[in-house]
C-alpha cells in the first residue's frame, strides 16, 4: 500500500513537470495539467503520511546509483510521515488555489515553467523529509533551494524581485554549507552517508565534535528556517514569489528545516545533550519570536508582514523544542516529549494558518493588484469569503481560543512553566522568562493581526484598487476553505492530533505520553497528568458558540423588539472620507514609540512654507524608517570585506585564456610535486 | 451536593447580576469623595435596561464584524468568568481552561473590539483601537505571570486548583514576597485592562484622552448595553481574581448549599472592598499620558517576572 501511495506521489509530481512543459504556449491547459497533477501527487502524499504514521515499523526502500557515495534511499518513519503529511495537506489546498490564481500570470509569464517548477518544488520537499541518506538529502535539499529560487524570481522583470532572489540564493547556500559540515562530522566517524550509520555509530562522537554538529546544524537549518539573525533574506524572498508559492515557502518549506533539526538532534545525536544546547535553542527561539512579531508590526506590505510572522512562529516552535531538549538533558523524558510535542503541534498548525493567510494575501493581490495595506480597506463587503477565511487565519495565528494556534501555544506555555521540576536553579528561572516572552509575542501578534485585518478589510476603501475589487474565483476560495477547516479541526480535535504526534515523539525520546496529555475522553489537553492544568478547546468552543445566541436571547428578553437605523458615521459635521481613517502606520505608532529602543525610528519632516505667511505650509513631506539593525551591523560589514577581497583578487582575473590555462598547468604541477 | 450544571448556571447568573453593582459602587464612592450625593448604586442596572430598550443606529460604513462584536465580547467574557472560582473553589468545568485560557478568552473579546473600533472608519475608533492594542500587549503577559507566580505555590496554573489548595492551607501566608509582588502586578493590570484611572478614564467623553470609550463610540442601544455589561463583568472578573487567588479564605471548598451561600456573601464583601479601593484611587490620581502608561505597565510586567524569580530564589 505504501509503495503504491509513494508511486502516486512520484508519478503525480513527475507528470506535472513533464505535462506542463509539453503543452507549449497553451496556458489554460498547462495550468490544469500542472496543478491537477500536483493535486494528485499531494493527495498521494496525504495517504503516505497517514499510513506512515499508522505503520508499526518504518518503511525502507533504496536504489543504488551510478554515482559514488550517493544512494537513493528512502525511509518513512513517523517523523518523516508527519512532515510529508504537513507538506501534502498544504500542497492539496495550494494546488486547488493555484488553479484560479495562476490565471493572473497568463500572457505575462510562462505557465509551463511555473507549473513545472511548482511540481518540482513539492516533490523536492517531500524527498527532503523522506531521504535516508546524507548525500541524497543534500541533493534533494539543493534542488528544493534552487527550484524555490527560480520560483522567487518568477517576476524577474522587477529589480526588487531580482535582489530578493539573489539574497535568498546566497543565504540558502551559506546554510547548505553548514549542513554539509554537520553531515561530514558524522561521515568521518561512520564512514558512510547513510542515516542508519549516523544513527548507530560504532562509538559515539566525542563531545567536542557533537557540539560542532549541533552548532553547524543550528546555523545551517536555521538559515532556511529564518531564525534571528539569519532571517534577513526571508522577508524579501517569501513575498517576492507568486502568492501560492509564498504559502508553500512560509507554510512548509521552512518546516523542512525544523525536520532537519529534530532529525539531527533527537535521532542522530539522540538522548545525551549538554544543558546548553537546549538553552541555546530556547534563547534563539524566544529572540526570533519576539523580534519577528515586532518587525511584523511595522510592515505595511501584507506579504512581508506575513513573512515576518513566519520568523515569529519558527521561534515559537523552537521554544517548544528547546524546552524539550533542556528536559531531555536532565533526564526528564516525559517533559522532553511534551516540549517536542508542543513544537511539532505548532509546526503543523503554523503550516495550516500561514498557508491560509498567504493564500488570503494572494487573493487580495489578485483582486487589487497591490500588496500595500494602506491601499486596501472595506474589502469585507467586496470579498466576504476571503475576509472570513482570512479572519479564521488571523484568529488562529493570534492563538485565540478555540483555534489550533491556541492549543499548541498553550502546550508550549505549559512545557515552559513545568520548569519547576528541573534541578538547576538557572533553568528553573530561565524557562518562565521564556514564557513571559512568549506571552508578549502572543499579544503583539494579536495586535498585528487586528491591524492587518482591520486596515485591509474594514471601514472604507482607501484607494481605487480597493473600490474596484471583486471576490476571487471559486477554486481560490475552495483552497482557502480547506485550510480554514483544517485550522478549526486541529484545534478542537486534540484527541486525533496528540496521539498522531505522540507516535512521532515516542520513538525519538523513548516514552509515549499520549494518554498522559489527553484527558476527559480526549476532549481536554493537559501536561503529563499532573493536574497542573488542562484546557478543552472543544468545550470552550461549545461555550462560546452557545453563549452568543444566549446573549442575543438576553437582549431580546430585556429589550423586546427594536429598530435598526442605518446612518453614516459621524465625522464631526463633515463627510467622512477614507483619508480620515486610521492608517496601518498610525495604528502601529504607539507600539513603535514604546519599543523605540528596538526599532530606532528615524523621522524626516520637510516643510516648505508659503512666502506670504509662515503659518501655512505649501508642501510637507514626511518620512519615517526603522533601522534595519541586522543588515547594517552584521551583514553590511561582511559584504564590504568580501568585496574588498574580491577587488584584490581581480589582479589574477585578466580574462585572457592563455593565462587561465597556465594557471591550470601550474596548479597541476604543484599538486604533482605535493603528492610525490 | 448540587448538580454541577446548576453550579455553572448559578455562577454565570451571580456574576452577571453583581457586575453592574460594582460599577455603581465605584461611581458612588467617587461621588462621595467629591462631596456629591451621586446616583444610587443600582443606577447601572437602570442604564442597562434603558439601553436594551433603545433602538440602535448602525453606521453604513460598518460590516457584520460591528454587529457581531457585542455578542462575541459578551460570550467570551462570560465564558472566561465561568472558569474563575467565585463562591465555590472547584469550578465544575475547571478542566476546560486555566489562567492562560482565561487571558486568551479575554483577548478574543479585545481582538474583536479592536476590529469593531476600526470598522466604522472614524478616526476616534481607530485611535481607541490602536491604544487598546498597546495596553493589551503590555498587560496580558503580566497577568499570566503574576497568577503563575501564585500557581507555583499551589503547583498548578489551573485557577480552581490554585484557589482550592490555597483555601485549604493552614498557614495563611506561604510565600509573602512573591505573592505581594504578584498582587501589585495584577492590581495594576486590573486598572489597565478594565480602563480605570490612571490608565483610562471611564467617565470621560473627551475624544483625545479616551481608550475604551473611543473604541465603542459608534455603539448604541442594545449593542452598547451588551458591551457595557461585558465590561462590568470583566471588571468583576478581575476583582474576583484579585480576591480569590490571593485571599481565597471563606470560599466554599465543597458544593454544599450552606457553604456556597456563605461563599457568595464573603465574595460580595471582598469585591466590594476592592471596588472601594479602586474608587479611592480614581479620586486621588490623575490620568497618565498614554506614553507614561507604558511605564506603569512595564512595572507590572517586571514585578510579575520578579515574583516568579523570587519564588525560586527564596526556596533555595
Amino acid at each position: 500500500m505504501i509503495q503504491l501511495a509513494l508511486l502516486i506521489v512520484l508519478a503525480g509530481y513527475c507528470l506535472g513537470i513533464l505535462l506542463s512543459l509539453l503543452f507549449h504556449h497553451r496556458p489554460r491547459i498547462q495550468n490544469v495539467v500542472a496543478h491537477g497533477s500536483a493535486l494528485l501527487g499531494a493527495a498521494g502524499g496525504v495517504a503516505v503520511g497517514a499510513m506512515g504514521l499508522a505503520a508499526e515499523s518504518p518503511f525502507v526502500f533504496s536504489l543504488p546509483s551510478t554515482l559514488p557515495l550517493l544512494r537513493y534511499a528512502v525511509r518513512l518513519d513517523p517523523l518523516s510521515a508527519f512532515f510529508v503529511l504537513a507538506i501534502s495537506l498544504v500542497g492539496v489546498a495550494v494546488s486547488v488555489f493555484a488553479l484560479g490564481y495562476v490565471r493572473e500570470f497568463y500572457g505575462r509569464h510562462s505557465i509551463g515553467a511555473l507549473g513545472a517548477l511548482y511540481n518540482a518544488f513539492l516533490l523536492s520537499m517531500t524527498l527532503v523529509v523522506l531521504a535516508d541518506d546524507g548525500f541524497f538529502f543534500l541533493v534533494a535539499w539543493e534542488i528544493m533551494s534552487l527550484v524555490s529560487y527560480f520560483l522567487v524570481v518568477t517576476e524577474h522583470e522587477k529589480a526588487e524581485v531580482r535582489y530578493a532572489g539573489f539574497f535568498y540564493l546566497i543565504m540558502t547556500h551559506v546554510g547548505t554549507a553548514f549542513i554539509i559540515v554537520t553531515y561530514l562530522v558524522f561521515y568521518q566517524q561512520a564512514g558512510s552517508f547513510s542515516f542508519d550509520a549516523f544513527r548507530n555509530l560504532s562509538e559515539p562522537l566525542p563531545q567536542a565534535l557533537q557540539s560542532v554538529a549541533f552548532v553547524t546544524a543550528l546555523i545551517g537549518f536555521g538559515t532556511k528556517a529564518g531564525i534571528v539573525p539569519l532571517h534577513v533574506w526571508l522577508p524579501y524572498a517569501h513575498p517576492a514569489a507568486p502568492s501560492h508559492v509564498s504559502a508553500l515557502m512560509s507554510g512548509v518549506m521552512i518546516k523542512t528545516a525544523i525536520y532537519g533539526m529534530v532529525r539531527v538532534y533527537f535521532d542522530f545525536l539522540g538522548g545525551e545533550f549538554p544543558w546548553w544546547w537546549g538553552f541555546v535553542v530556547l534563547t534563539v527561539g524566544a529572540v526570533s519570536a519576539l523580534l519577528g512579531v515586532m518587525y511584523a508590526l511595522m510592515e505595511h506590505d501584507l506579504k512581508s508582514l506575513l513573512a515576518y510572522h513566519s520568523v515569529e512562529n519558527i521561534g515559537i516552535i523552537l521554544m517548544g523544542i528547546g524546552a524539550g531538549m533542556i528536559f531531555q538533558s536532565y533526564g526528564l523524558t516525559h517533559l522532553a516529549a511534551l516540549g517536542l510535542l508542543a513544537g511539532l503541534y505548532h509546526t503543523i498548525n503554523h503550516a495550516m494558518f500561514k498557508g491560509l493567510l498567504f493564500l488570503g494575501a494572494g487573493s487580495l493581490l489578485y483582486a487589487t493588484h497591490t500588496r500595500n495595506m494602506e491601499e486596501y480597506g472595506g474589502l469585507i463587503r467586496k470579498m466576504p469569503w476571503t475576509a472570513f477565511f482570512f479572519l479564521v487565519g488571523a484568529v488562529s495565528i493570534s492563538a485565540l481560543p478555540p483555534s489550533n494556534g491556541f492549543v499548541s501555544e498553550w502546550l508550549t506555555f505549559q512545557s515552559l512553566f513545568l520548569s519547576f521540576q528541573l534541578p538547576d536553579l538557572l533553568m528553573k528561572i530561565m524557562l518562565p522568562i521564556g514564557a513571559a516572552m512568549l506571552a508578549l509575542t502572543g499579544v503583539l501578534a494579536l495586535a498585528c493581526f487586528a491591524k492587518a485585518f482591520g486596515i485591509s478589510f474594514l471601514a472604507m476603501p482607501r484607494s481605487a484598487h480597493a473600490r474596484h475589487a471583486r471576490e476571487v474565483p471559486a477554486t481560490m476560495r475552495a483552497g482557502m476553505a480547506g485550510l480554514a477547516a483544517a485550522c478549526v479541526l486541529l484545534g478542537v480535535a486534540p484527541m486525533v492530533v496528540v496521539p498522531a504526534i505522540d507516535r512521532v515523539t515516542a520513538p525519538l525520546i523513548g516514552v509515549s505520553i499520549a494518554d498522559k496529555v489527553l484527558a476527559e475522553g480526549g476532549f481536554a489537553v493537559m501536561p503529563m497528568g499532573t493536574g497542573f492544568a488542562s484546557i478543552s478547546p472543544a468545550v470552550l468552543g461549545i461555550l462560546l458558540a452557545g453563549l452568543v445566541p444566549l446573549a442575543w436571547l438576553v437582549a431580546v428578553a430585556l429589550g423586546g423588539k427594536f429598530r435598526k437605523r442605518y446612518y453614516k458615521t459621524w465625522g464631526c459635521g463633515i463627510n467622512l472620507t477614507p483619508r480620515m481613517e486610521y492608517t496601518a502606520t498610525g495604528f502601529a505608532q504607539p507600539i513603535k514609540q514604546v519599543f523605540s529602543t528596538i526599532y530606532r525610528p528615524t523621522v524626516k519632516l520637510e516643510t516648505e512654507l508659503l512666502e506670504e505667511s509662515h503659518y501655512f505650509a505649501k508642501h510637507m513631506r514626511f518620512e519615517t524608517h526603522i533601522e534595519p539593525v541586522f543588515q547594517e551591523y552584521l551583514y553590511d560589514p561582511v559584504v564590504r570585506s568580501l568585496n574588498a577581497v574580491a577587488d584584490r583578487l581581480r589582479v589574477i582575473q585578466t580574462g585572457s585564456l592563455q593565462l587561465y590555462l597556465s594557471y591550470i598547468f601550474v596548479t597541476l604541477l604543484l599538486l604533482l610535486l605535493w603528492v610525490r | 451536593m448540587i448538580e454541577p450544571a446548576v453550579i455553572v448556571i448559578g455562577q454565570a447568573v451571580a456574576a452577571l447580576l453583581v457586575a453592574p453593582f460594582i460599577v455603581g459602587l465605584i461611581r458612588k464612592v467617587k461621588a462621595r469623595l467629591q462631596c456629591r450625593q451621586g446616583a444610587g448604586v443600582l443606577q447601572p442596572y437602570c442604564d442597562l435596561l434603558k439601553l436594551f430598550r433603545k433602538d440602535v443606529v448602525v453606521s453604513t460604513h460598518t460590516s457584520w464584524i460591528f454587529t457581531a462584536t457585542p455578542y462575541i465580547l459578551f460570550a467570551s467574557t462570560l465564558t472566561a468568568s465561568l472558569l474563575v472560582p467565585i463562591f465555590l473553589s472547584k469550578v465544575p468545568i475547571n478542566f476546560a481552561g486555566d489562567v492562560i485560557a482565561v487571558v486568551y478568552l479575554l483577548a478574543l473579546g479585545t481582538f474583536f473590539l479592536i476590529l469593531a473600533g476600526l470598522d466604522a472608519g472614524s478616526a476616534f475608533g481607530g485611535m481607541g483601537s490602536s491604544r487598546e492594542a498597546i495596553v493589551a500587549s503590555l498587560t496580558e503577559p503580566a497577568m499570566i505571570l503574576s497568577i503563575f507566580a501564585v500557581g507555583l505555590t499551589a503547583g498548578s496554573t489551573n485557577l480552581s486548583t490554585i484557589v482550592h489548595k490555597t483555601a485549604l492551607l493552614q498557614d495563611i501566608v506561604t510565600d509573602p514576597p512573591p505573592h505581594l509582588m504578584a498582587f501589585v502586578a495584577l492590581f495594576l493590570v486590573t486598572l489597565a485592562e478594565t480602563g480605570r484611572v490612571p490608565v483610562d478614564n471611564p467617565a470621560t467623553h473627551l475624544e483625545l484622552t479616551m481608550i475604551h470609550e473611543a473604541m465603542v463610540l459608534e455603539y448604541s442601544g442594545r449593542y452598547l448595553a451588551l458591551i457595557e455589561w461585558a465590561s462590568a463583568l470583566k471588571l468583576l472578573l478581575f476583582l474576583t481574581l484579585l480576591s480569590n487567588v490571593f485571599a481565597p479564605w471563606g470560599i466554599a471548598t465543597e458544593a454544599e448549599p450552606a457553604w456556597m451561600a456563605l461563599g457568595v456573601v464573603i465574595w460580595l464583601v471582598k469585591v466590594s472592598g476592592l471596588a472601594l479601593v479602586i474608587g479611592v484611587i480614581e479620586s486621588m490620581f490623575a490620568k497618565l499620558r498614554l506614553f507614561r502608561v507604558t511605564d506603569l505597565l512595564g512595572v507590572a510586567f517586571i514585578l510579575s517576572l520578579l515574583a516568579v524569580v523570587f519564588f525560586y530564589i527564596l526556596r533555595v
